[in-house]
This record gives C-alpha cells, structure tokens and sequence, in this order.
C-alpha cells in the first residue's frame, strides 16, 4: 500500500499555476471532467433553448437561422466538449491506478492535450457573435451546406475543429503509451480491467478516426478559401464524397463515445452485485469486434443519398452484425447480476437504468440499420430519439455513474446517498419523458431540425420540451451533490467505500494519494484484484 | 416478467387501434403504395422482434433486481464464465437477424428496381421551394410555402394544414408507374412522402432516382428531410393524385397557361404591372432571405436597399439572379416576364432608384 509520505517534498504547485503547469494525471483529470461539466451546460443551455422553441408550433423566440445555430452547436458542444473530454477525464484519474503506472506515460503532451481544449471551444462559441452567426448546418456539417452556403465563421469552426482533433489524438497516444509502456511489468494484458481494455481499443478508433476529421474539415477549408472542388460537382468534385469521409471518421466516433461507458458499467455492475464480472474474456472480445465493425458501417447514415442496391445490402447486413457483440455484452451483463447479492445504491442505479435505456436505444439502433424501413426513419426524429437514447441515456449516464462510483475514492469522503437517489430519480423519469415521445414524432413524420412543426406534431413537442426543462434542471442537482461531497462529504471508513469493488484502485489509501504506484503491484495482487478472478 | 405484461397489453392497444393512430399519430404510417406498405410490414416485423428480445432481456433483469436482492438475503454465486452460454448468446442472435435480413433485402431489391415508368417527374430542390418538371409533357413550375401558412408562423390561428400546403402542388395520375429524378440546384435536400415512401437526397451536380405507383386518389404530404439552411422546415410538399383523365385534362390546362406566359414575354409591361407581379414573386421566392422589407441578415443575406446591385446597372443584377453567386441560388427556372417582374421590383422599392427591367431585356440576358 502507498502512503502519501511522499508528497511532502513534491507536492502540487500552488493556486493556478498547479492547473496550467498540471502534468499529474489525478490533476489533469480533474480539469478534463471539470471543462467537460461546464461544456455540458452551455451545450445543455442550447438544448433549452432549441425545446423552447418547440414547446408550441409557429415561430415564438427565434428565427429558423438562430435554430439552425443552436442545434448545430449542441451537437458539436455535446459530443466534442462534454461526452468526449470527460471520458478522457475517467481516463486520467482511472487508468494509471488501474494498471498500477505512478502516472500517464507522456505527462507534458497531457498537459498540452488538456490545455488546447478550452481554446478551441472558446474559438467554437465565439462564432455565435460573430456576423452571419455561428455554424448553422448541423454536427454532421454536408457539404455543400457547411462550404458555398456557410456563414463566414464556419472557417474558425474549421480551426476549432483542428484543434480538438490534436487533443484527441494526443490523448489517445498517450492512453496507448500508457496502458502497453507503463502497465505493471506483472500485469498481463488479459489481466487488465475493462475500463482500462474499452480505453485502449477506443484510442485506437480516436487515432484511425479523427486524422479523417481533420482532413475533412481541411478539404472544407480549401474548398471554401482556395478554389478547390472536392465536394462541388461544377468543378468536378460529389458532395457525397463528403458524406462517406465524413461518416468514416462518424461512425468510429460514436463508439468512441461509448466503448469507455461499456467499460465502466462493467465495473459496476459485479461490485453492487457481489460477484465477478461474467465472461471477462468474451467481453475483451465483444469490445474489439465492436471496434472493428465501427470502420466498415459508415454508409448506414446515408441510405437516402441514392447508393446502389449492392452497397445498400452490404452496409445493413454489416450494420446488423453489430448487434451480435452488442448483445453478448447486454447478455454477459445480465448474467453478471444473475444469482449476485444486489444492492442499488446511485451508481448501481444509474448502471441498471444504463442497462434498460441502452438497450431501448439499441432496437431503435437495430430498426434504424434496416434499409428499407430506414427511408421511413432517416432524418427524422426517430433518429434523434435513438441516438439520444444511446448517448444520454449511454454514455453520459456511465459519466454519472462513474462520477458517483469513484469520487468517493479519489476525495476520501462519500456523497449524499439520499440526494443522489433523488436525482436519479428525478434525471431518469425526466429523460424519458424528453426523449421516449420522439419516437413517435419521427414515426409519425416529424424530420429533424425543424423550428416549427404542423400541428400533429404540437403535443408530443409539448411533452417531450417540459421533460428537457426538467431534466435540464437535474443537472443543477448533480453538481450540487458533487460539490457537496468534495466540501462537506463524511469520511470513508475504509481504502474500499464500497466493500465489495475489486481493482488496483481501491488498494491505494483514500482519498487517493497524489502520487500513487511508486512502486509497482505485485503479481498476487494483481490477481486478487484483477475481473476474472 | 409480471410488470412487463400490462405494458406489452398497452403497447399492442396502441398501435393496432387505427383510430389512435389517427389521433396521436404514434406509428408509421401505411401509406398508399405497395411499398409503403411492404415498409410498414417490416417496421412492424422488426418492432416485434425487439419487443420479443426485450421482454426475455428486460425480463431476467428485472427477474434478478427483484429475485437476487442483498436485503432479501441473497447470497452471491461464484460463477463468472461459460462458453457454452457465450456461443449460445452469440449463435441465437445471429440466428434472428438472418430471419430479419431475408425480407429485408426482398423489400430493399424491389424498391431499387423499376423497369419502366410510364410518366417521369424531374424533382429539383432549390432553398427553399421545390421545381417540378415533366419532361415528357414539356411543362414545369415551383412549388412554395402557401402564404397563408407563412401569415400564420408568428399568429395562434394556425391553418388545418400549417406548414404542409403549398401554392402548386404536384399532379400526379393514381395506377401509373412514376419515375422520379430527384435533384437539386444548391445544397443537399431530401424529396419525402411519407404515404408513398419516397425518401430521396437530392444532390447538386446529380441525379437520383427512385418510383411510385399510387393506389388510391387523395392528397399527401411530406417535407424536406435533409437539412438545407435557414427555411429547411418551411418547404413542404403536397402530392394531389388524380385519376388518369384528370390528370390528362390538368397537363392540358397547364400547358395553355405556360404557353400565355410566354406570349406575355415578348410584349412591353408598364411599371405598375412589372411591380405588383414582382412583388408577390419578391414575397414568395426572395423575401425568406432578403426579408419582406429589404433588410436582409448582415453577414449572411445582403440587404436589398440602397444596395449598389439593386441600384447599379441592370446587367449585373440580372445576372446575379438568373446565375447565382455564391451562396445565392439561381432562379433562371422563372420565366422571363416574372424575372423581369421581380427584378424591377426589386430595383424601385424599398427607396431604391433602380431602372425598369423588361421581359425582353432577360430573354436576351440569358
């Protein structure tokens, strides 16, 4: 066991240069989930403003231009600042501790990753006051929207998006250094957590998926600025072309978004259910197949742009395949709690709840790979029910989940149980009521990224935008009972606040030193703590 | 598994009873072609499949939440892996989605394969209206917004129909198989009926395709369904299908008026006339960016008045409308005497002091 000893003599610097010059990981990863906190409320606060402008059709608060704005940026804020930087954030705190490394294998590039975050979403957001507005042609920007039709500031979006892109990059390679270069010499890579195993395979996607990003954006850039063609069909280029690069980069991305939840979940469900996590290896398996078929389904987004039928057929039978890996994780899960000694405290809460609600997503996931049902489904809210389902209701709530599961540890003290079941309760009920009355909308034909709708549609936006007001207030709550626990939280009694958690982590003392694994774990204890065990 | 019973009781109520679906609009549509409603067949085929993988899934979770409680005394097995369970949950699912994947692919061949089409409609999206040609018959025009849904986005009195009427709607005979060729003359926008299950991108610089063949006579309505800039939620479409004599009767019709409108090119308008034409033009085709008062939206949309086009040399401004520039789509698909209307009107309201633009001036600028 460490002890923190050795702080006395390098400990952190003082005030704000500690964060600007950070280079410890526990650091660092504070600040990634902090930005990644913020970023989901102004991403959230555009959400406000987006539901507010459908709680009652005709054009009340906004001009369509303005919508097009918000819905944009919600996108872009939602997946790039919030989802993706607090993973990288999990990332930070957890994996060093769980392969028992002292630190992240290149602490200055962390930094730099870290740093260059804030100064791309500064650049992002500022578009909104600059003339002719922000980027107003969705997250997935097509051309020739997002090139001859844009506003000028979609070149700064260019810029922003660059710069995200180096983050990610950045942080993957040093995820990768890490896990391969820094793992304790006796821990195999078949003893390694899931969290650590999703996080390795994911920074693989990040590195095949985001230089794509990067050269999309800059085609875009050339095409705009420097009379290039490459998505203009006068001079010789195709606009689907930009689909296709873009959905290769896409695709990836969303399972970047959730491959870190499924590990995380993965941690949660055997603590709460007392007993080890069912099929260790076939989920090592599942998550890399998973990983794989992410590259070779990207045309799935894009049924309506007249493909032929030969590539139609292929993409839905691929598409489809995904469902396998998937289901075995969703089966491997459930066996996990079958026969355990359950208890449901908030994390397990929000790991059950992301069991249920992932898996909604997943069969409108499944509908949505179907070709010829998806003519009926693309573009409209449909989509936007399901993905929000996998995202929301998937990714950000293993966020939550994890935040509950480990700050315990990492601040030594225990968050308000109460509270955190009141929000839970409140954040689950709300959400569904947001999202689950979207399904009906896009069935009965509503597309997506409308300001206005006819009026079949009124009383479904009506249900569906007094839900997002609800649950955006949750969000409020949540950093209340964070805050709290960081400030005025009870002491934990033991190295292990919950008895039953396994994993290199939680043999370090609480609240975790900040310096940990000067020396490396021993193989015995990486056995007793590894999953398979 | 008790909990779940009363909710696929629900779930069934609600969408086999037609007349719910009529109300709340909670499933999708059947539509009025074979297509829509061998779509429909498989939506349903697979929503049953995922209810029926849910009710096992949600069943053993909800089985283990109440069965396997700590509080309850359960105490924990120790078992942690099997690979005959792994192959059996690997191998079933694979089982089903092959069952899925057959009629897909029989539904998804037979909407990509059309042999002949008796009619062809050319379909070209433009921001924010569509324009609809019939090649064979040699007649085409635009379809927008209907005006009384624009006076009603910022009204509570809606019409029955906000925002899925428009002013010229698509004619179309029943029992005939149609060939659509879907495009567009700026951006990416998507040509959808949801009751004739016609989901296509039209792209710029290309052609798409895809058919119908309407069984019953009747009006429907659908909208753009790829985002396309500021008014993407304001061009809807309305499909009037006819019986075949109709429809022979309204190509008649309508080609007697495009041939008027072509002999009124070829004559001299007063400016009174070229104005009050252009100004129902201007409010349908221009004011969405240009605004109805001229304004426009600095940084994106350029103003109409006191701008150096508008009270420049006629030439240019006439070239930038039936050109384009930029972000400025082309309108050389309006007919002269109606250029000549809108740009005159242009050129002389909004306090500009522009020259007087006649049909013959953009016959020859074209």
């Amino acid at each position: 066991m460490n002890t923190a000893a050795h702080d006395d003599h390098h400990g952190p610097e003082k005030g704000l240069l500690r964060w600007i010059k950070a280079t410890n990981h526990k650091d660092i990863g504070t600040l990634y989930l902090w930005f990644a906190f913020a970023m989901l409320i102004v991403g959230g606060a555009l959400a406000m403003g987006i539901r507010a402008e459908l709680l009652h059709p005709g054009l009340q608060l906004m001009n369509p231009h303005f919508f097009n704005q918000l819905t944009t940026m919600h996108g872009l804020i939602m997946v790039f600042g919030a989802i993706m930087p607090a993973m990288v954030g999990l990332a930070n705190w957890l994996i060093p501790t769980m392969v028992g490394a002292p630190d992240m294998a290149l602490p200055r590039l962390n930094n730099w990753s870290f740093w260059v975050l804030p100064f791309a979403a500064l650049i992002l957001v500022s578009t909104f006051f600059m003339e002719g507005g922000a980027p107003a042609f969705g997250w997935t920007f097509y051309a020739p929207l997002s090139t001859a039709f844009a506003p000028d500031s979609t070149d700064f979006f260019i810029f922003a998006v660059h710069l995200l892109g180096f983050s990610s990059i950045m942080g993957a390679i040093n995820i990768i250094a890490t896990v391969l270069n820094m793992r304790a010499p006796e821990m195999r890579l078949m003893d390694m957590p899931l969290f650590v195993w999703t996080w390795l395979i994911t920074s693989f996607l990040l590195i095949g998926a985001m230089p794509v990003l990067a050269g999309v954006v800059t085609m875009m850039l050339t095409d705009r600025n420097f009379g290039t063609a490459f998505f203009d069909a006068t001079g010789g280029g195709d606009p689907v072309m930009f689909q296709h690069i873009f959905w290769f980069f896409g695709h990836p991305e969303v399972y970047i978004m959730i491959l870190p939840a499924f590990g995380i979940i993965s941690h949660i469900l055997p603590t709460f259910s007392r007993k080890p996590l069912f099929g260790y290896s076939s989920m090592v398996y599942a998550t890399a197949s998973i990983a794989f078929l992410s590259y070779i389904v990207w045309a799935h987004h894009m049924y309506a742009t007249g493909m032929p039928v030969a590539a139609e057929l292929y993409f839905m039978y691929a598409t489809m395949l995904i469902a396998v890996p998937t289901g075995v994780k969703v089966f491997n899960w459930v066996a996990t709690m079958w026969k355990g000694s359950l208890t449901f405290e908030a994390p397990m809460l929000w790991a059950l709840s992301f069991l249920f609600l992932f898996t909604i997503g997943g069969f409108s996931g499944l509908m949505l790979g179907i070709a010829p049902a998806d003519i009926q489904y693309h573009d409209t809210y449909f989509v936007v029910a399901h993905f929000h389902y996998v995202l929301v209701t998937g990714s950000l709530w293993a966020i939550i989940a994890a935040t509950l599961y480990w700050l315990p540890k990492w601040v030594g003290k225990m968050y308000n149980e109460k509270l955190a079941k009141i929000h839970f309760w409140w954040a689950m009920i709300s959400v569904n009521v947001l999202f689950f009355p979207q399904h009906f909308l896009g069935l009965a034909g509503m597309p997506r990224r409308i300001p206005d709708y006819a009026l079949q549609f009124s009383d479904f936006n009506w249900i569906s935008s007094i839900g997002a007001f609800a649950f955006g207030l949750s969000f409020i709550l949540f950093a209340y009972i964070v805050v709290d626990c960081i400030r005025n939280g009870s002491p934990t009694n033991s190295e292990r606040p919950w008895y039953s958690a396994k994993g290199l982590e939680w043999t370090l003392s609480s609240p975790i030193p900040y310096h940990s694994f000067n020396t490396p774990p021993s193989r015995a204890q990486i056995l007793e703590e590894s999953q398979h065990s | 598994m008790k909990k779940l019973l009363p909710l696929t009781g629900i779930l069934t109520a609600l969408l086999s009873s037609k007349s719910a679906l009529a109300e709340y609009g909670l499933n999708m549509t059947q539509g009025v072609t074979s297509t829509s409603q061998d779509i429909y067949d498989l939506h349903m085929l697979i929503f049953w499949v995922c209810v029926a993988i849910g009710v096992v899934v949600f069943g053993a979770i909800f089985y283990s939440i109440i069965a396997f409680r700590k509080s309850q005394g359960a105490k924990a097995a120790h078992f942690h892996e099997s690979t005959t369970v792994e192959f059996i949950w690997t191998g079933i699912p694979i089982l089903i989605l092959i069952a899925m994947a057959i009629p897909a692919s029989k539904v998804l061949i037979d909407i990509e394969t059309l042999e002949k089409a008796d009619l062809t409609v050319k379909v070209t999206g433009h921001q924010w209206k569509w324009q609809y040609e019939y090649p064979e018959q040699g007649i085409g025009y635009i379809s927008n917004l209907a005006q009384t849904s624009k006076d009603a986005i910022g009204s509570d009195k809606k019409p029955e129909n906000y925002l899925l009427e428009v002013d010229n709607p698509l004619v179309l005979p029943v029992d005939t198989k149609i060939r659509f060729l879907i495009t567009s003359s700026d951006v990416i926008h998507n040509w959808w009926v949801p009751e004739l299950a016609v989901k296509q991108d039209g792209n710029p610089g290309f052609i798409n395709d895809s058919w119908t063949e309407i069984a019953e006579e009747g009006v429907y309505r659908g909208q753009c369904a790829e985002l396309c800039g500021k008014d993407h939620g304001f061009m809807p479409i309305v499909v009037e299908a006819v019986s075949k004599d109709a429809f022979a009767a309204w190509i008649a019709d309508q080609k007697a008026e495009e041939e008027a409108a072509a002999a009124s090119a070829t004559i001299v308008w007063s400016e009174e006339e070229l104005m009050a034409s252009g100004e129902n033009i201007y409010n349908a085709s221009c004011s969405g960016c240009h605004q109805k008062d001229g304004s426009g939206m600095p940084g994106v949309f350029p103003a109409m008045s006191g701008s150096s086009i508008t009270n420049g040399p006629a030439a240019d401004h006439l070239s930038i409308v039936i050109n384009g520039k930029g972000g400025m789509p082309a309108f050389k698909m309006l007919g002269d005497s109606d250029l000549a209307s809108v740009i005159t009107y242009e050129r002389k309201a909004f306090g500009n002091n522009g020259s007087v633009v006649q049909p013959s001036d953009v016959t020859s600028a074209r």
